[in-house]
């Protein structure tokens, strides 16, 4: 009987702290960004899809293996409108518009705010028409 | 001064429309040295995009190459390029003859005679090996990767299109050499030169076999774009072509026959052209398919042999581990479930012959 007390309660810490870890982890986890990475090769980006959750910091890291420049500009259709007939040299300003030189790689961090799907796009000239172009589908209840 | 062969087929003036109508063979990258527009848009500054057309010839003879093409000046202002595929590394790059192209485009064109008749290592990594200025082109021969290539032209100012990295490592794989050429626009213009002008230039290359890069004449192009050239070869003898011009794939053969004497004996007196021998074989490829199509090179065996390489023309890779292919893998597989299953059926005899009582040790 002696011996039932103190495995009582180490169990019952051992729940205490299982249950504590897991809030905590999942409090991490929620507004850690999400990693997601991109390698851009013979002018394609790969993989051409990704899903994020929705209200969720997604940090992007795009590898341009490519001896040109290229840009990933996420958007909707509008956006990626204007930016077909822009003139901007080059883009950082802002997180989803960023220009990745020739052999470099750039992260930058979005958080989507609504669910749907957006394009990422490189707008240098041709290198939408030659396949340049991806997905992100943001998906409720992140 | 020096009277072409061709004025006995020309009036006075007809050598540069001739030249214009050759269909446009750009054996080179168009690339707008000027900055690029970052968001969409036009290929040039103001929509003023001169593609460069060139002509091409390729002589073999004493396990030489003469590689004969004109830079053509389309006219506006600025710099332009161009970068071309080389077999191996050239001896030199000098200005060429003045009317060997034109000539070619004669021999295998009768109705328009009958109207006539009427090194330093630059930061990149790429290797400078040979810097050549011919009229207003200023030509580079490069040896490097892919990378190596693309990033030395992008210093230099060239744009690259954005199929140009894989074109480039499609001929990096097989050859690291390259020939960038920097058109002057303004240059060309002070030296007096007319919209129609070529510059014709001469590599001679000292190969085993001749080897005509065709892939890169799509470049830049969308896979349904129109892709032309006329490509006209001179052998000792017939040669064999990789891929075969059957006209379904691209590539038609336009004409297969000995070389006229009279051919020969006018493109000797061209400038550069003492090489040209007493007799040889003809041959004029043209190229006239959608960009999608020309996805090879045409390969040449000049020997005789009849075994054109299909390394040089890009349809296998030479780099190509047969170990690292998932097909060997699979063989190795196959090896070891044959192994195991001799294994079991040795077991099975072995338990058969001992009764299945246990063997003492």
């Amino acid at each position: 009987m002696r011996l039932q007390r103190p495995a009582t309660a180490l169990l019952i810490g051992l729940a205490v702290a299982a249950v504590t870890g897991i809030a905590a982890n999942a409090v991490a986890r929620s507004t850690d960004p999400l990693v997601i990475p991109i390698t851009i090769h013979f002018s394609h980006y790969d993989p051409a899809a990704v899903t994020v959750p929705v209200g969720r910091p997604v940090t992007f890291v795009i590898t341009n293996t490519d001896p040109i420049d290229h840009e990933w500009i996420v958007g909707d259709a509008a956006l990626h409108e204007r930016h077909r007939t822009g003139t901007e040299p080059v883009h950082n300003a802002r997180p989803t518009e960023i220009t990745i030189p020739a052999r470099t790689e750039r992260q930058t961090t979005v958080t989507f705010d609504a669910p749907g799907a957006l394009q990422y796009i490189c707008h240098l000239p041709g290198h939408e028409a030659y396949g340049m172009v991806g997905t992100v589908t943001i998906t409720p209840g992140g | 001064m020096r009277r072409s062969p061709l004025d006995r087929y020309d009036r006075p003036g007809r050598r540069t429309r001739l030249l214009l109508g050759v269909p446009a063979a750009a054996l080179a990258v168009f690339l707008a040295a000027t900055p690029a527009l970052a968001c969409g848009g036009l290929i040039g500054p103001n929509g003023a995009v001169n593609l460069l057309r060139t002509t091409t010839f390729a002589g073999y003879h004493d396990g030489v190459e003469h590689y004969v093409t004109a830079f053509q000046f389309a006219g506006g202002g600025g710099r332009f390029g161009s970068i071309t595929p080389l077999p191996d590394v050239p001896t030199s790059v000098e200005k060429g003859g003045d009317w060997t192209l034109q000539r070619l485009v004669r021999e295998t064109s009768p109705v328009f005679l009958r109207d006539a008749a009427s090194p330093a290592a630059s930061a990149s990594g790429a290797v400078e090996l040979m810097k050549v200025k011919i009229d207003a082109l200023d030509i580079t021969v490069l040896k490097g990767g892919a990378a190596d290539i693309g990033q030395w032209a992008t210093k230099h100012g060239f744009r690259l299109p954005p199929d140009a990295p894989e074109v480039l490592d499609f001929y990096a794989q097989r050859s690291p050499i390259f020939l960038a050429a920097a058109f002057d626009a303004d240059a060309a213009k002070a030296r007096g030169q007319q919209v129609g002008d070529g510059t014709p230039v001469h590599i001679t290359i000292p190969t085993r076999n001749p080897w005509v890069p065709l892939r890169i004449l799509a470049l830049g192009k969308t896979g349904g774009e129109a892709v032309q050239a006329d490509v006209y070869l001179l052998t000792d003898r017939a040669p064999a072509l990789l891929p075969v011009p059957n006209g379904s794939n691209g590539i038609r053969l336009d004409a297969s026959e000995t070389a006229s004497d009279s051919l020969l004996s006018d493109l000797r007196t061209d400038r550069g052209m003492d090489w040209v021998p007493s007799s040889g074989w003809l041959t004029k490829v043209a190229v006239d398919g959608e960009a999608a199509q020309i996805g090879y090179d045409l390969a040449v065996d000049a020997s005789g042999a009849g075994r054109p390489s299909a390394v040089d023309a890009g349809l296998a890779m030479p780099s190509t581990a047969p170990l690292s292919t998932p097909v060997d893998v699979g063989r190795i597989f196959l090896a070891l479930a044959f192994v195991a299953m001799g294994l079991i059926g040795v077991t099975l005899i072995g338990r058969s012959h001992s009764g299945g009582r246990p063997v003492a040790g």
